[in-house]
């Protein structure tokens, strides 16, 4: 079960990976994310679902390495099999759950930055099967780290590539590539913006003087992922809302990203000791601030 | 050796100073001599009351008869007729309100100590390869049980038992439910007690399927009219925490119970290998009075914290059993009673730092017959903490009846099932344990998963 087909590397630290997974790839729909286990005792990590194939009975995962549990992922090669795969987990985009006919009278931008750009494929897939057409900002650091843009290209007639240091494509900020279109000429009445929690809420602050809806994907520590242990807790307006079984999209102008960044940081230095142990093995001997 | 008729004989516990700092079982158990000497206490009424107390409705004259004569195997076979999970129950049913509370011996002295001798047999039989038996053959027929927690071990090896082939659909990667991600390991050992029970289940023949959500990965419609199960049983539990909406609960530092043990429990990130974090806390303060909060609070102890209960009502009104907090007292779990959170207080990154709480003092008794508690006016106070774990209940997870068309529900998203066959408002589909009443005891889904095992066998067979 959960037997890994294929695996590349995007980037240097971006890995994707298609594995079997019959029950998710048949019930799957975009904005739906899996937990994944690499090994017998590993640690339980939320995933978006970049792709899913139901005849195959496939899903395709893209996922960075950041932490000692990613790190044992990134070992699995292709014939190995993944631990445990469960999912779909969360809601559907509400794209998903709008009339086509309504869509098509929509102007979509979609905003897409480093690794949160693989969730956002299936979305705009999806919405080329309906026959709605959108456009599609992809934004990352360098050259290097632009990923899935061919992808994108097949499924959307727009796509616009921009880095922060100019080396590809547009110079410049996702938030710089959205208002320049704007200036353009552009008009639009919906935007999607997935991406680093930072990235998101400087979208949504363009996207409110711009007065365009934007939704948010949020991607926060989860354990179960099925609403059982609230560790996903996230204020949208007033409320508080769990990323796992109420999103995880949420309307972009009511999150708070400050408390989302300051939650997300909360293992941040027990997860580098983990890293550090892992990569130094034996010769670990401080420098993680736990020693 | 000699005994007391009055009195239970005493079982053997690890020290309170040494447990405090380790996850081993709290109680040792009986060795076969004390639990011979405890069974000769038993009266072997002809109108067994204890039956009477027990949800499962296990032979209890009867087993403990059979201790008596050192017949353990038999014994056995008496209590797994009734009971799928002795060896658990044995650990954590509330038995003195139970079996126990009803023990005619308990009316001048002590009840006989039922609880301790089930699991003497169960620990028994697990060490001498026991196994349930199987009363009919296979007859083909597929049942669905969606949950491997109490209730829906309890439905599927009742099942099984009468020939059907059952799935187990579990939502986690490991089977057990609460018995996994909530009750901790110096309660209920995993390895040896939890997945020895399971195993037993699984040797009548019933298949777990891990990793299925159902309601997201499959409804239950499709499981019916697609993959051909005759008959549903939903036992996915209570799992949604509740918090207190007061300010400052999304503070780092503030848990639910659940994610707190579900780290410790399912995750083990009581070990120093693994790979799931946990807080390292100083001093943790555990919002609550029930059994959840003591099995926070004594990880949270073990974890090497200095913790506080804090909890609006008094010692009467505890609703944790009287065992757990003695334990939890002799560990050094300090009791903040009559003390009620009005807001958690953050350091400047967003860290806890205090909570600020009130005083309370006792009023008139409300609808659940407890006095309620009222508010001391400018009683307010602050404690020093890192940590704040809200162990306030939990509801049931709303997926299920949401995705299954003609459910009823209640208005505490309780699926609404009938009492003594758990039969729902959709044919052939039945419910029972917490994801009926509410979170409750494990030995009460039990019994709500062996009516419905009659109830399911007597819808197929008409």
């Amino acid at each position: 079960m959960y037997k890994i087909l294929s695996k590349c590397y995007l980037t240097d630290n971006i890995i994707k990976m298609e594995v079997e997974a019959k029950r998710t790839s048949d019930s799957c729909l975009p904005g739906q994310f899996v937990i994944v286990r690499a090994s017998e005792d590993g640690e339980r990590i939320p995933l978006t679902i970049c792709d899913y194939n139901r005849e195959k009975g496939t899903i395709v995962l893209v996922f960075q390495v950041v932490g000692a549990s990613t790190a044992v992922m990134a070992k699995l090669e292709e014939g190995d099999s993944f631990q445990d795969i469960v999912g779909p987990l969360g809601k559907p985009s509400e794209l998903c759950e709008m009339d086509v006919e309504e869509l098509k009278k929509l102007k979509i931008v979609f905003i897409a930055g480093g690794v949160g750009t693989a969730p956002v494929y299936p979305q705009v897939k999806w919405l080329k099967e309906q026959g709605v057409a959108s456009d599609v900002i992809i934004g990352a650091r360098n050259k290097d780290l632009v990923i899935l843009e061919d992808d994108f290209k097949a499924v959307s007639d727009n796509v616009y590539v921009t880095t922060d240091d100019g080396s590809y494509g547009r110079n410049g900020n996702v938030c710089v590539c959205l208002q320049s279109l704007i200036d353009e000429g552009k008009t639009y009445d919906k935007c999607i913006a997935i991406g680093p929690l930072i990235m998101m809420k400087f979208a949504v602050n363009l996207t409110k003087q711009l007065n365009i809806p934007t939704i948010v994907s949020m991607n926060p520590i989860m354990v179960d992922g099925t609403g059982m242990c609230g560790a996903c807790r996230v204020h949208v307006g007033d409320e508080i809302k769990f990323a796992c079984i109420d999103g995880p999209e949420f309307d972009g102008w009511l999150v708070n990203f400050d408390e989302s960044m300051r939650r997300q940081a909360m293992y941040k230095t027990e997860e580098g000791r983990k890293m550090l142990e892992l990569q130094e093995g034996a010769t670990h001997h401080g420098g993680c601030g736990h020693c | 050796m000699e005994v007391d008729v009055m009195k239970k004989v005493p079982v053997r516990e690890q020290e309170p100073q040494v447990r405090a700092k380790n996850f081993e079982e709290v109680c040792y158990g009986y060795t076969l001599e004390e639990a011979q000497a405890e069974a000769s206490r038993c009266l072997n009424c002809k109108n067994a009351q204890c039956m009477k107390g027990c949800p499962v409705s296990i032979n209890i004259p009867g087993f403990i008869q059979q201790i008596k004569e050192g017949n353990i195997e038999e014994a056995y076979n008496i209590i797994s007729r009734s009971s799928a999970l002795p060896a658990v129950c044995g650990r954590v049913c509330p038995q003195e309100t139970q079996c126990e509370g009803k023990c005619i011996r308990g009316i001048k002295g002590e009840a006989v100590a039922i609880g301790k001798l089930e699991r003497f047999v169960a620990d028994y039989a697990m060490e001498h390869g026991l196994k349930p038996k199987k009363e009919k053959e296979s007859n083909g027929i597929k049942v669905a049980v969606i949950g491997s927690g109490p209730s829906g071990l309890t439905c599927a090896g009742d099942l099984a038992k009468l020939g059907y082939d059952v799935t187990i659909f579990e939502a986690l990667h490991q089977a057990g439910g609460v018995l996994v991600y909530g009750i901790p390991e110096f309660r209920l050992p995993k390895e040896r007690v939890v997945a020895k029970e399971i195993e037993n289940v699984k040797a009548l023949g019933v298949k777990i399927e891990t990793n299925v959500v159902v309601g997201r990965s499959v409804t239950i419609d499709e499981l019916m009219e697609k993959e051909g199960f005759r008959a549903v049983f939903i036992g996915s539990g209570a799992g949604l925490p509740r918090f207190m909406n007061i300010p400052g609960e999304t503070l780092n530092g503030v848990f639910s119970a659940n994610e707190y043990l579900t780290r410790s429990n399912l995750m083990k990130s009581f070990r120093e290998d693994s790979t799931t974090p946990i807080m390292k806390s100083k001093k943790v303060a555990v919002v609550g009075g029930g059994n959840v909060a003591m099995d926070a609070a004594r990880t949270a102890l073990r974890l090497g914290a200095e913790v506080h209960i804090v909890y609006r009502r008094g010692e009467e009104e505890l609703p944790a059993r009287v065992e757990e907090v003695h334990h939890a007292k002799e560990e050094g779990i300090i009791f903040d009673l009559l003390t009620n959170p009005v807001e958690i207080i953050g350091d400047e990154n967003g860290w806890v730092k205090a909570i600020k709480c009130v005083k309370m003092e006792l009023g008139e008794p409300d609808e659940s017959g407890r006095r309620s508690p009222v508010e001391v006016k400018g009683s307010e106070f602050e404690i020093d903490v890192d940590t704040v774990i809200m162990s306030l209940g939990t509801s049931p997870n709303p997926l299920i009846s949401m995705t299954t068309k003609g459910l009823e529900t209640n208005k505490r998203k309780c699926i609404v099932a009938e009492e003594n066959t758990g039969k729902t408002s959709r044919e052939g589909v039945y419910a029972g344990g917490d994801a009926v009443t509410g979170a409750a005891t494990v030995i009460l889904a039990m019994g709500a998963g062996k009516e419905a095992a009659k109830a399911i066998d007597e819808f197929i067979n008409g």
